[in-house]
């Protein structure tokens, strides 16, 4: 897998503050030297202003032309208008996390913008546009030594009846980074194909307008042309955590709504219907994987869908799914914590109650996705866990990979085939928590004569009856554990890439970053070693030590402030002495660069 | 098994020979007697009958019986049964609980499953204590009764109103029985089961060991004087007026019951075109 490196991101010496004399130069330079392999982008603006539909029209038109990228949604807490930042990443090469910082800001208005300081980070080679009647930019933008350039959105849509300024952008945007008109235009006509002619020619107009205004501006952004493409997605991690579901055989949900996770269901309602399955907004979050819960038992692959203060509630009967066997997966899109905590923003801090928050010796999958497209594969395989294992799997994803919408190669599903083991019809002396070798029992389904059994959370006998004997529970609660240990997963417990001693363990969305910087690296001659856990419960501690081997030096990437999967790592695994943390809580994501400069502080 | 063979199975088929753990004279004896003699009468396969609970005393009568069963968590009974019927509409659900599990830890679930009107028959033994934690005031315990240690100057709260609030949350057919009626209970039980969407039966099933009291319930239930109505007010009327002794359906509602469309006309291939540009 091939990254854009820094290096090839940005033609011009980076110390060297964009001069707008060098435009001609940088012109004319464009035709002969070669653009840029991935161009980051901010459009600012109050809610309303249209910068999402910017956002998405440019993806779309990025993702026509053969570009892969990416859109990360910044918003205010307010639930409607606020401000809104669209961040959109393009590269010739696929892209899993945002940039560094941002080549091109548009801002429709400075306060707007100034709330996304810390969010959009710009430097001298930088370019922001603006309408000259906002006057004098702020201190972020000021001080970042960005040259500031005039795009006079207004003027340009004063002939243009209906005529929007978020449409000027995009056709500036278009034009700066290369597209096409046609690319552009056959985007608008899909969006506005409901809105009718008048609002499609005003668009139009807009974006010709924009484009005509990009002769004048820098073409340092050019994009490199896109290689040869094979067929791709345009999707987003919520999204792509649906899919899965459906793919590992998920016919039943029952949620309540809750940011950063709602998509997920508001994808899955009407798909799950249109393949014969269920979807029920439950009460609340206690209702929901109980109501999940119960379509399992009745033999219908079933899942939920939250975010950590959702998860809290939900651990009481998450052990129930443990205790009774009963297949079960929730899908955690993690957000900032601890309590109500930052809804619209990613962390990685839901770890810990993802491992133990269950009361009991309560053994359990945890599972995590690293990238938007593996969003599709993790989900996917964990449903394939939970029911071949009859028991809960938590999906850990969170809003970064959740919210961001991506352009990814088109990926077919695992060649697994999800399967309950089943007692047969007219079971005759049917156990139902059989002691077994593998741990693993066959499950009767309501339906099957002779398997009519009791599940239970107490504990129980073989049979299924309420025991509070010492053999019992040992028995039990040795053979939940043993189907979990020697379960073959296979290599998808963790993503290993790269060599050499010094290696980078990592998990979920700091995935992204941290191959980047491994990137980098190469570029320079020196490879790293990566190692992202997918199953984070059971631990592989002998796959663990064998992608570990020779490695002495090790650095630890998360988004916690308490360091929970460094913790994790240390109580579970060997490490090499030599260890690196990076780690910082939420809300700002981890960037490429500064696991790239952990790297480089080492050596 | 076909409807002719299922018919032939007699309530103690429907039995598990688990012996119960609750005390020598509990209500919940005959209850669990009426259960499996509904289940008999209705001629339900066993497979294809789920009786689901969550804990407390009488949550415990899954396992008394032969059919399918679920003894989950405290209070959350009715969502475990609501997942059950929705994922598969061909069973025949039953709910069991007591009215601590039911009206206090489980009461939200209670008023949504009431307004989701899913077709479940709800079966609340209601004996005004928690009696497994040992003899704790509940919701439906008069406000004055001082028999816990819990608050020896009774709860100062007023007690839950079981019926009225199924009335005005939505459930489909409302009525109340005495454990000390099996066979009334049983009918009561059939008919529930049979009228279509959420269906609510309270249960007066004594206590003896904790409401040693509730033996005089055997005086003062009566038959309700009025035929059940589909009419709110009047039910409402009826319910509000009544001193909680009254058995009988109270209410009879035409809702339909909820089942979200299931009819499959996409494939996978098709769904995922969609995020192909």
């Amino acid at each position: 897998m091939l990254y854009p490196t820094e290096s090839s991101s940005s033609p011009d010496d980076p110390s060297e503050p964009y001069q707008p004399s060098d435009r001609a130069k940088s012109r004319k330079a464009g035709s002969s030297s070669p653009g840029a392999a991935s161009v980051s982008i901010a459009v600012t603006g109050s809610g309303g202003s249209g910068v999402m539909t910017v956002g998405q029209m440019l993806l779309s038109a990025a993702a026509h032309a053969g570009y892969q990228g990416l859109m990360t949604r910044s918003l205010g807490p307010q639930i409607r208008g606020g401000e809104a930042a669209a961040l959109v990443r393009l590269a010739t090469t696929e892209v899993t996390c945002p940039g560094d910082g941002v080549d091109i800001l548009i801002a429709f208005d400075w306060t707007s913008t100034e709330r996304f300081a810390s969010e959009i980070a710009l430097t001298k080679k930088s370019v922001v546009l603006r309408d000259p009647t906002l006057g004098e930019p702020p201190a972020m933008i000021a001080d970042s030594g960005a040259a500031v350039l005039d795009l006079p959105f207004a003027d340009l849509i004063k002939p243009i009846d209906g005529g929007r300024p978020n449409m000027v952008g995009l056709g500036a945007l278009a034009g700066m980074i290369g597209l096409s008109r046609e690319e552009v235009m056959r985007v608008l006509q899909r969006a506005l194909k409901r809105k009718g002619p008048e609002a499609l020619k005003a668009s139009g107009a807009g974006i010709e307008a924009g484009f005509a205004e990009s002769e004048s501006l820098p073409a340092t952004f050019r994009l490199n042309a896109a290689p040869d493409a094979g067929s791709r997605w345009n999707i987003s991690g919520n999204e792509a955590i649906g899919l899965g579901a459906l793919r590992g055989g998920i016919r039943f949900v029952a949620a309540y709504p809750i940011t950063p996770a709602t998509e997920i269901l508001e994808w899955l309602a009407p798909n799950l219907e249109h393949l014969g399955g269920e979807l029920v907004q439950a009460e609340d979050e206690l209702a929901s994987i109980n109501m999940a819960i119960g379509g399992s038992f009745a033999g219908v692959p079933s899942m939920t869908a939250t975010s950590g203060p959702g998860l809290a509630l939900m651990t009481e009967a998450i052990g129930l799914s443990v205790a009774s066997e009963t297949p079960v997966v929730i899908a955690n899109v993690q957000r900032g914590g601890p309590s109500t905590g930052i809804p619209t923003k990613s962390e990685q801090s839901d770890l810990n109650i993802a491992l133990y928050g269950l009361h009991g010796d309560a053994p359990h999958i945890v599972t995590a996705t690293n990238s938007v497209r593996d969003c599709l594969i993790t989900a996917q395989w964990s449903v394939y866990l939970a029911e071949a294992l009859q028991t809960p799997a938590i999906v850990l994803t969170d809003q970064l990979l959740g919210q961001t919408r991506a352009v990814v190669d088109e990926t077919p599903a695992l060649p697994l085939v999800t399967q309950r083991e089943v007692a047969p019809d007219n079971v005759q002396n049917y156990l139902r928590y059989a002691v077994t070798e593998s741990g693993v029992s066959p499950m009767a389904i309501p339906g099957t004569p002779g398997g009519e059994y009791v599940a239970d959370g107490l504990e129980h006998t073989p049979k299924g009856r309420p025991s509070s004997q010492a053999e019992d529970h040992t028995a039990q609660l040795e053979k939940r554990q043993r189907k979990l240990d020697n379960f073959d997963y296979g290599d998808l417990w963790a993503d290993i890439e790269g060599d050499g001693d010094t290696a980078i363990v990592t998990w979920g969305s700091c995935t992204g970053p941290a191959r980047e910087a491994r990137a980098r690296a190469l570029a320079e001659g020196k490879d790293v070693r990566i190692v992202s856990i997918r199953l984070i419960s059971p631990v592989r501690d002998e796959q663990f030590n064998k992608a570990m081997a020779g490695v002495k030096r090790l650095l630890v990437v998360e988004q916690s402030h308490s360091k929970q999967f460094y913790k994790y790592l240390r109580s579970h695994y060997d490490l090499p002495e030599d260890v690196h943390v990076y780690n910082r809580p939420g809300p700002l994501p981890i960037r490429p660069a500064d696991v790239y400069d952990q790297l480089v502080k080492w050596s | 098994m076909s409807a002719s063979e299922a018919a032939v199975l007699a309530p103690r088929d429907y039995k598990s020979d688990y012996k119960p753990i609750w005390c020598p004279g509990c209500g919940d004896y005959s209850v669990l007697s009426s259960i499996t003699k509904a289940l008999s009468v209705l001629g339900v396969a066993r497979e294809n009958a789920a009786v689901i609970s969550g804990i407390g005393c009488s949550s415990r009568i899954p396992a008394y019986t032969s059919v399918y069963g679920f003894h989950g968590v405290h209070g959350r009974a009715l969502a475990l049964a609501t997942g059950v019927k929705i994922a598969r509409p061909d069973l025949t659900v039953v709910t069991t609980g007591g009215d601590g599990d039911g009206f206090s830890i489980g009461g939200n679930h209670f008023l949504h499953a009431c307004r989701r009107n899913v077709d479940i028959t709800y079966v609340v033994m209601d004996n005004q204590v928690y009696g497994m934690t040992k003899g704790q005031a509940s919701p439906t315990t008069a406000s004055e009764w001082e028999g816990s240690k819990l608050t020896p100057h009774g709860t100062g709260v007023s007690p839950f109103q079981p019926m009225a609030v199924a009335l005005a949350a939505g459930a489909n057919f409302i009525a109340r029985g005495y454990s000390g009626d099996p066979n009334g209970v049983s009918k009561l039980i059939v008919e529930a089961i049979q009228h279509p969407g959420f269906s609510f039966v309270q249960v007066l099933s004594q206590c003896v060991t904790y409401r040693p009291e509730q033996r005089d319930w055997r005086s003062l239930v009566r038959p309700a004087s009025k035929e059940p109505t589909s009419n709110l007010a009047r039910a409402g009327r009826r319910i509000l007026d009544d001193d909680g002794f009254s058995t009988g359906v109270f209410y009879i509602g035409n809702r339909p019951a909820y089942l979200p469309p299931t009819e499959t006309d996409k494939t996978m291939a098709d769904i995922e075109q969609r995020f192909a540009i």
